[in-house]
Order: C-alpha cells, then structure tokens, then sequence
C-alpha cells in the first residue's frame, strides 16, 4: 500500500443547481479493495462517472495510475476496467463476441485478444457459454461476463459499480469470490455500493458518502469500533428516565433514542454491561420490556455517522434481511 | 490512421446478417413499391405518353423504369436514415457507455455507422435491381458488359455517398435522442418532404416554383438523377418528357451530395462531442 493508484482532492460535480459531489478527497493504495458506501443518490455514481472520464472534471483534482484524469483522459481509459451498475451488454450477442467485441475496441491485438478470451472465460467460469447469447444468460452469469470484460486488457484499477445490483444472495457471494479472487491477483479495486454487508465484506477501506460528501474513511473494523464495543438495544416502561439513570455509567459510551427504546454504546464486553444496567434500572423501579445485545454492523455505523438509515431503497432492503445470517 | 471504426463496423454487420427479418423486411417494401405502385401507374403514364409523338432517335423508357430508380434512392434513403437507430438502442439498453468509456475516438463511432450503413445499402440496391429487372425494369438496356460494369459503379458512388450523408444525419439525431420514440417520429416527419418533393416518382417539370426548387437541392434527386443516369442513359424519354443528361449536370449533382455529407459529418462530430453517456 506504499503506493497510491487513485489521488483525489476536492472533487466537485454539479448538475446544474443541484451538487451531486460536494468536495471528496481520498486515495487508494496499490492492491487494495476501496469502497464508497452510501445510499442511492449520495453522488458515489457521479464521482466514479467522473474518475472513468464519461463525465467531464468540473472541479478539483484526480489522478488515477499516475495520470491527471483532466488532461490525460485516454492515458487513464487505457488504464482502467469499469463494471457499469446497469447491465451494458448487447442481448442479442454472444459471450464471445462480447469479449471481442471489448478487446478491438482496445486495441488489442488478434492473438493477445485469443488468449486473453480464453483466460477471461475461464477465470469467470463462463467458457461452456462462450457462444450463448447474452439474452439466453442469468443474472450471475451476465455480471460474470462484465466483471470478465473489465479484465480483459489487464487494468490497473477495476471500478465496479454497484456490481451485485439485483442479484440473488448466494450469486451475490460467488460474486465476492470473484472480486476477492481478481483482487488477489493485484488489481486495484473501487466499488461503489449502498449494501453495508457488501462493503464490510471486502473492502480493505470504506469511505462512508452522503448527499455528496464523505463522511467517515477507515477500515471496517475501525469504523465500527468508532461505536464502541457491542451495542445494547432496550425498551423500558420509563425510556426518558432510564436515560438520565445510565448515560453517566462508565461502561457506557453513548445513549441515543432509537424507535420504540434506546441505544446504548458500550465501552466494554456487552455480556459484561448488560445485566449491571438491568440492574440499575429494576433498581430506580422501572421494569424493562425487550433487551437485545448485538455487535455493532455496518447498518449501525451507517446511522451512527449520518443520524438515519439508508434511504429510498426498501426493495433491496428486503434482499439483505434474506441474505444475511 | 485509426482503424477503430472497424470494430464498430463489424459489430453492427453482426447484428445486420443476425436479424434476418429486418433485413428481408426493408427489401419487401420497395419490392412492393415497384410491384404494385410502379406496374399499375405504369399503365396509366405510359398511356398518357403515348399520345405525345416520340422524338425520333431518342430511346423512349417505361414508366416502370423510370421510377424504379426512385424506389432504388427511395429504399437507401430510408435504410440510412434508420441506420443510427443501434446507437440509440445501445445509448438505452446496450453497449455505448462501453465504448463512449473505451479509448476509441468519437469520430470513429460515426465512420464505423456510416462504413456499415453503406454497406446495407449497396446489399439492398443490388437486390431491388435484379427484382426490378424481372419484373421488366430495362436498365442497362443496349450496355455492352463493360458499360454496364461502369453504370454500375457510376450507381454505386452515388448510393455511397448519399447514404453516407445520411447515416451522418441519422447518428446525429440518434445520438442526441433519449427515446426510439423521438427518433421514429423526427425521421417520419422528414421522409415525407424528403421523398415526395424529389423526382423520384414523378416529373417536378410541372412541380410550383417553391417545390421544384426543394427538389432541385434535394439530395434525394440527386441520387436518382445519378442512378437514372447511369442505368437508362444521357438521353431518353419517358411520359413525353424528354430527359438529357450531361456531365456537368451529373457532377453538380455528386458535388452537391458531396457538400451534404459534409455538412452531416460536421453535425455529427458536434453531436457527438457533446454528447454524455453516464
């Protein structure tokens, strides 16, 4: 990680009025997973649209490979494979083709673009499908083929947006073994993502992005410790007065309303904390109703940073709570 | 040299030989064109004509003849107006944000269109022609093999160059579109003015001086005065009208499509430049 590949600095974008990135700053090492993690709409699209040369820079700095994404576009396009969010692929074509298809439009030559086909195909598990046509493939298997096409003329950076938008949980985590297998052989890998178990699950750093700005940048483990150990959910018969009666214990980082109960951040083992705080509280004369004790997750860092859950993306919601054990 | 638009070219035939019915369906039209408008205004024309005493030693065409070069331009015309419609399906639903995000320059988008427009459109110019002249089209009537080879490449620059200017003017709108929708109904609302104030059907010797000088600059007449050259003659008549050709008119009318093309080109590569794909 001595080396960066991606550099930016105060990165703005603007859609007429309306600021969709707000300022960013971050760098990528050589190597790494990096995500942004954020609700649709935060401006992670945007910002990556940008760093991809299809949107032009408006403001600030980016370099990618060590090319200024201003005034070397095509040095960085050479540079680079990207995984759009939408499907950008041609039904009526095949695997192969694809592929060929990608390589000629890079230049590559006709025995590099054999090669590399080959290689593509296998590393994607798709060479049985080397002649279907795309309409004729599932969901996985068509993501597989544009994770494998952004391979194809071995980028330095791989930008993947959103890349298990609308698939099944199980697809979605041979979809992680693909990203974590590609990144393992050395390319760099950006992702942009609004599901926190995708980001927890393999990025090396996450920046946390809301309404165009970063908001939080670490690792994941450190971003969740920034929430203290475990988190102690309860609801009381007196909320406001349990409150006063355990915001001044020393195991106890932090209280916040939460729904019908509160949210308590504890500084020490959470198994430890909570039959103290129990205690305490049948003490003042005031009966607890649910208790659930739990490791801070993503979702919980994911509110701790922006005061909300993530908005506007109830169906895929419904998709995590399955995906999830 | 960039070669880039190759790859475009060869995707774009892919599709073009994969959708059979697209393409047996833009060669039923003219065919239907020439089969039941050519043979029964052939009737009606050819009689009126007969009352005017043909000119002595001036060959003297059918109807059927004479407007089977207007189907012929009439045909390329729409093929190429309709030939940037895959940019705006891949714009939707396909593979442009690929290439707008791949290093290939832009120009080479609109060459590998063009280069593959032309392409259907020489295919289907040579099977309406051999259509016409079995149901009794007599192009290339008194050529020796030679002549007919030369009228045949004379139709072919023509046909190249018209449709080229055209499939410009298609990517142009297709590019700048945001629904097939849009475009079916720009292309609808221009083919009308486009076909009918043209000589394709019809002599515009008779045409109100406002509509005979649209289709004066028309580039559709000039590509069936080019294709009337070359497969009937310098000199004919046809409906009692007598038709003389020379080569200045011929090359005025390749110069005009040439500056067309142009001109097209230029607003393509504006289009294009401008043009953002996210």
């Amino acid at each position: 990680m001595s080396t960066s590949i991606i550099e930016v600095k105060d990165l703005e974008h603007q859609y007429g009025d309306f600021k969709a990135v707000d300022g960013i700053s971050f760098t990528v090492g050589k190597g790494e997973i990096f995500s942004f993690l954020g609700p649709n709409g935060a401006g992670k699209s945007t910002a990556i649209n940008v760093l991809i040369t299809l949107l032009k820079l408006q403001k600030g700095e980016a370099s990618i490979a060590g090319y200024d994404v201003r005034t070397e576009p095509e040095k960085v396009r050479e540079s680079i494979g990207i995984v759009f969010q939408e499907v950008t692929l041609d039904r009526d074509m095949t695997a192969w083709e694809i592929l060929e298809f990608h390589g000629r439009l890079y230049g590559m030559t006709r025995s590099d673009r054999k090669e590399r086909i080959q290689e593509i195909l296998e590393l994607v598990k798709l060479e049985e499908k080397k002649d279907t046509f795309v309409k004729k493939l599932s969901g996985g298997m068509k993501r597989r083929l544009e994770i494998g096409r952004g391979l194809m003329t071995r980028p330095i950076v791989l930008f993947l947006d959103e890349p298990t938008i609308g698939l099944d949980p199980q697809t979605r985590m041979r979809m992680w073994d693909y990203i974590k297998a590609v990144n393992e052989e050395g390319t760099t890998i950006f992702l942009t993502t609004h599901y926190m178990d995708e980001a927890d699950n393999l990025s090396d750093r996450i920046s946390i992005i809301d309404h165009g700005k970063i908001i939080a940048s670490g690792k994941p483990w450190e971003l969740k410790n920034a929430l203290g150990q475990d988190l102690i959910y309860l609801e009381t018969s007196d909320n406001s007065k349990t409150r006063a009666i355990i915001s001044d214990l020393v195991s106890v980082s932090g209280v916040t309303d939460k729904g019908k109960g509160i949210l308590i951040t504890t500084n020490d083992d959470g198994t430890k904390v909570l039959p103290l705080l129990i205690e305490e509280i049948r003490n003042s004369g005031i009966s607890v109703i649910t208790v659930n004790l739990k490791k801070p997750s993503m979702d919980d860092v994911f509110v701790h940073f922006t005061g909300r859950e993530l908005r506007d993306d109830k169906p895929e919601k419904i998709s995590i709570a399955f995906g999830r054990r | 040299m960039h070669y880039g638009f190759l790859t475009i070219y060869w995707r774009d035939m892919i599709r073009f030989l994969r959708f059979k019915t697209l393409l047996i369906s833009s060669l039923i039209q003219p065919a239907l064109w020439m089969a039941f408008f050519g043979i029964a205004m052939s009737a009606n024309f050819d009689r009126l004509g007969a009352s005017i005493p043909p000119i002595p030693g001036v060959p003297e065409v059918q109807y059927l003849t004479y407007m089977a070069a207007g189907v012929i331009a009439m045909t390329v015309l729409f093929t190429s107006l309709f030939g940037g419609i895959v940019l705006l399906f891949d714009k939707n639903w396909g593979l442009m944000r690929e290439i707008m995000a791949s290093p290939l320059p832009r120009d080479q988008i609109i060459f590998g269109i063009a280069l593959s427009g032309m392409t259907k459109s020489f295919i289907q110019v040579i099977i309406v022609m051999v259509f016409g002249l079995l149901i009794g089209v007599t192009f290339f009537a008194g050529y020796s093999i030679g002549h007919t080879v030369v009228a045949l490449l004379g139709i072919m620059l023509f046909v190249g160059m018209f449709s080229i200017g055209f499939l410009f003017f298609s990517a142009a709108i297709s590019i700048s579109m945001e629904t097939p929708e849009g475009l079916q109904g720009i292309i609808t609302l221009l083919t009308m003015p486009i076909f009918f104030a043209s000589n394709a059907l019809y002599p515009v010797e008779a045409f109100p001086p406002v509509l005979q000088a649209i289709s004066t600059v028309n580039p559709l007449s000039q590509l069936v005065n080019g294709v009337r050259y070359f497969a009937i003659g310098d000199n004919f008549t046809t409906m009692g009208i007598h038709y003389v050709y020379t080569t200045a008119e011929i090359l005025l009318s390749f110069t005009i499509l040439v500056i067309f093309a142009v001109a097209m080109f230029g607003v393509a590569w504006w289009r294009f430049k401008k043009a953002v794909v996210t």
